[in-house]
């Protein structure tokens, strides 16, 4: 029992009429990890987190939360785990510190008694404790937002997107947070749109249409893509893109951040492709071998679906 | 237990921070009650006339005389029988009383009126049929007061609102309106208003029963529409000099079981509509539509269609608005409105247990 | 000189005493992907609208498409297209109502709406679509539709606000080849996005920080300038050097 996971999840389904928002999706979150889901929009991870949270109940398939079962034992869980919905749940009338005092009261707990826990973030969003939650910026509203769902100490930590819509240093600086929450025995599943967020996460399951692409650590899952892959910079990016389609040897092209990947047949030949660019006028014209990314991946394994 | 007070000052915080609303709830049964009670009114004051008469014998003379000293007529001349029409169409007058050719002899019951010949004849302009009415009943009474109409006509007498005030029968109108629209209307919306920000979901994922967050929500609605009760009796009362001869204590009674209804209403709404615009237009049209047109506040229930009186039965505001003014203007005591009691009692347990039975914890 | 579509020199937005837009000049060229990046809070959204012509500078002078973001508001919005990522499209209308009804919006003739209708549903391949109701239609496919809408009108200069958000890492591609076939076109694209690697697909980048543009330039020569790897590196470099919080 001491061992057991902290989330378990087998062949969960869920249908809204004929839509299925989530097909037959199994995982484990072990104790203490930081378990990322991956995904656009319409993945199906908004679902997932209500059925986890014990807001929805499953179609088919079964799931335990520390333990419990969500559907026979849902008050225990909700006993014992912290939820962050999409858009920051916080009372944009009320003020920061009214905002904390009554989540914690809705836990039964009293703020100092676990203020410990949430120190480390509320400090930063302290000298704010009077204003209202509505006027708060984007990140100060997420990090309120974490403490009201720490409040009460949960175990389990279900985010849905809570960086969404953040600008990429209040992301980072979020990440760290998360990691500090792990730290400390936190077992967290933390859901984003933003691929690059991946490798901040002990394990990452990667999801779309409601199906899991893959499982694995960040690492792990960079192996799956078993091509050559190759990087096209230059100086007409659109050009470059276009005429690289339609040249020999390559299967695809996609804009990539600042150059353009490339996978590429068995026939493919950089030298090939790098003077035929040339040849139509292409300048600076670069080639080289890249490592895949997890957004690589993750279309690679979308177009296999 | 502390854990509740949390959430009644959550909720109080909710609606002391949202001044407007706030204001609108605390001002408009002041601004209703005032509106209904001055500027509104279906009474007449002045009612102007011409008469016809072929013969300006004492008897007429005497009768003009006794209208205009009655405050509520103003005589403007004699007319020719031709200029009647004329008159009543330019709107000089409300009203042209014609006296017969030999008004005296029918009077005395020297001369016997046949059938298309009276005394006296009132031509009336209906264009406002419910000004008409109350015009006729005046002339008709400021002729028999003066004993002068043949004795067939009978003497009516009017009970309980002897000056037929119409701000007497507005006054419960209007609490059957308000506190529908307090309780029913602003607790709906603010529960839904959780489910539209997500904080609904956070509150359904805590250990707190959410019966226990939702009967936080409705104690400050309770205790806004309390001070609404309040402010309405003293205005009644004190402002509009409505009577309250019957028992206080049972008119309160009776408006608290209401309130709870209204509030059990609201809960209702809340867990039908998913937005607060929903809630809004079915706390606007379900409930105030019936409250304003079919509970008896504007029209009489007896005057009503066979199928509209049937469906006034469930329209809480008809029971209601009715106890209310047994208690208030007829001075009944708290046993004559037994009846309506037991029902809004009944709509009340019914309401709660629908509601409570649709409100579940988790999102479906 | 008239190359320059979007001028801006010295534009200020003031509320109260928060000086939310502070001396901001730039200059964009016709044709060009301006990428307007700055973190949460930063002043980027107060800056867009006065360019769109929805609010009026405190002080500073500017024009867009060559009418002054002063004076001529209305004039602006006739020759730009907009696009949020929170509001574009009606839900509860389809497809083709969405575009018949932006076509009526910018005063397209009849003959001109079909044809454009025709030509947007033939190049989102869309055309089994078109009477689909714009809510049920996944959200990558509703921001390629609401961009063809934005420019359905042809305006000189579209403006799109965090236009990808949420979008799958393919639609965000495809997304962003519609906007390079646009730019080619010859209109101007003015775009936000915390996507980092999109604003290594624009010509140009601008960094807000507080309200003042910290950095201008193609990502090319800012990652020089700041010795940086990628343009993740220079936006983190400049933001956190912000005093107002993000």
């Amino acid at each position: 029992m001491a061992i057991q996971n902290a989330i378990e999840i087998q062949g969960l389904t869920k249908r809204y009429g004929a839509l299925t928002a989530i097909d037959h999706i199994s995982f484990t979150v072990r104790r203490g990890e930081l378990f990322g889901l991956i995904g656009p929009d319409g993945a199906g991870k908004t679902t997932l987190f209500r059925l986890l949270a014990t807001l929805l109940n499953p179609d088919e398939g079964s799931a335990t939360v520390d333990g419990f079962d969500i559907v026979k034992q849902y008050r225990e869980i909700r006993q014992r785990v912290g939820y962050m919905p999409g858009r920051f749940s916080l009372y944009p009338d009320l003020s920061v510190a009214e905002n904390l005092d009554f989540f914690a009261a809705l836990f039964g707990v009293k703020v100092k008694d676990n203020y410990d826990l949430i120190a480390p973030i509320y400090r930063q969003i302290e000298p704010f404790r009077k204003r209202r939650a509505g006027k708060l910026s984007g990140g100060m509203k997420q990090k309120l937002a974490l403490c009201c769902a720490l409040i009460h100490r949960p175990s389990v930590l279900f985010l849905d997107e809570p960086t969404t819509g953040v600008d990429a240093v209040s992301r980072g600086e979020f990440w760290d947070m998360l990691f500090d929450l792990k730290q400390k025995g936190i077992s967290i599943l933390v859901s984003t749109p933003y691929m690059d967020e991946a490798c901040r996460c002990d394990r990452i399951a990667l999801c779309n249409n409601g199906h899991l692409l893959g499982i694995d650590t960040p690492a792990g899952i960079l192996t799956r893509f078993d091509e050559p892959l190759y990087a096209l910079s230059g100086d007409d990016m659109y050009g470059l893109l276009l005429e690289a389609r339609r040249a020999e040897g390559v299967k695809e092209c996609y804009p990539f951040g600042s150059s353009h990947h490339l996978t590429v047949d068995k026939e493919f030949d950089v030298g090939l492709l790098e003077g035929h660019l040339r040849e139509r006028g292409f300048a600076r014209v670069t080639i080289c071998p890249v490592k895949p990314g997890i957004e690589d991946v993750f279309m690679k394994l979308m177009q296999h679906e | 237990m502390n854990g509740f007070l949390h959430f009644v000052k959550k909720e109080t915080l909710h609606i002391l921070r949202d001044r407007r609303t706030m204001l609108v709830v605390l001002l408009m049964p002041v601004v209703q009650i005032l509106l209904f009670g001055f500027a509104i009114s279906t009474e007449v004051n002045n009612i102007d006339f011409f008469a016809v008469a072929p013969n300006r014998t004492e008897a007429v003379r005497q009768q003009l005389e006794r209208m205009e000293a009655n405050p509520y007529f103003t005589f403007k001349g004699y007319i020719d029988q031709r200029r009647i029409d004329y008159v009543l169409r330019s709107g000089q007058a409300a009203a042209v009383v014609v006296f017969a050719e030999n008004y005296d002899q029918l009077i005395e019951g020297v001369a016997v009126a046949s059938l298309d010949e009276a005394a006296v004849q009132f031509v009336l302009d209906a264009s406002n049929p419910n000004n008409a009415g109350t015009h006729l009943v005046y002339l008709q009474s400021s002729f028999q007061s003066a004993g002068s109409v043949t004795a067939m006509a009978p003497a009516v007498r009017v009970l309980y609102n002897p000056q037929m005030k119409s701000s007497y029968n507005f006054v419960p109108g209007i609490m059957g309106l308000i506190f529908i629209l307090i309780c029913a209307m602003m607790t709906s919306v603010s529960i839904v208003r959780e489910k539209e920000s997500g904080t609904m979901e956070v509150l359904l994922v805590s250990p707190v029963r959410p019966m226990w967050i939702i009967l936080a929500k409705m104690i400050p609605y309770f205790l806004l529409s309390c001070m609404g009760l309040v402010v309405i009796l003293l205005l009644a009362h004190f402002v509009l000099g409505v009577p309250m001869s019957g028992s206080i204590v049972g008119l309160v009674g009776l408006s608290l079981l209401y309130l709870l209804l209204s509030l059990a209403l609201g809960l209702f709404i809340s867990t039908i509509a998913h937005t607060q615009v929903v809630a809004i237009i079915i706390s606007g049209m379900l409930l105030m539509l019936p409250v304003i047109m079919l509970s008896g506040m504007l029209f009489p229930v007896e005057n009503m269609p066979g199928i509209l009186q049937v469906l006034s039965c469930i329209v809480p505001a008809r029971w209601y608005i009715e106890a209310v003014r047994k208690l208030m203007i007829a001075g009944l005591s708290l046993s004559a409105v037994w009846q309506e009691c037991c029902i809004l009692f009944a709509m009340t347990v019914v309401l709660v247990g629908v509601a409570l039975k649709k409100f579940n914890d988790k999102l479906e | 000189m008239s190359d320059i579509i979007i001028s801006v020199k010295d534009l200020c937005k003031c509320f109260g005493s928060f000086t939310a837009v502070d001396h901001i000049t730039f200059d964009v060229e016709r044709g060009e992907i301006f990428g307007f990046l700055g973190a949460n809070g930063a002043g980027k959204t107060t800056a867009m609208r006065m360019l769109c012509g929805l609010s009026y500078p405190t002080s500073g002078s500017g024009t867009v498409a060559g009418f002054d973001v002063m004076t001529q508001g209305e004039q602006i919005k006739r020759h730009i297209g907009y696009m949020s990522q929170k509001f574009s499209l009606y839900d509860d209308l389809t497809v083709r109502e969405n575009i018949r009804l932006y076509a009526g919006i910018y005063g397209l003739n009849r003959y001109e709406t079909l044809r454009r209708t025709v030509a947007v549903l033939n190049r989102l391949r869309f055309r089994s679509e078109a009477d689909t109701l714009v809510g049920s239609l996944p959200l990558g496919w509703k921001q390629k539709l609401a961009f063809s809408v934005a420019t359905l009108h042809r305006p000189e200069v579209v403006f799109l606000d965090e236009p990808t958000g949420g979008v799958d890492p393919v639609t965000r591609r495809q997304f962003w080849e519609m906007i390079y076939e646009a730019a080619a076109g010859g209109t101007t694209v003015f775009v936000t996005t915390h996507y980092m690697d999109e604003a290594e697909y624009c010509s140009r980048v601008s960094i807000m920080v507080d309200g003042k543009i910290e950095a201008l330039g193609s990502p090319i020569e800012l990652k020089k300038q700041y010795r940086a790897e990628s343009m993740d590196e220079v936006f983190r470099f400049l933001a956190r050097g912000a005093k107002r919080s993000g």
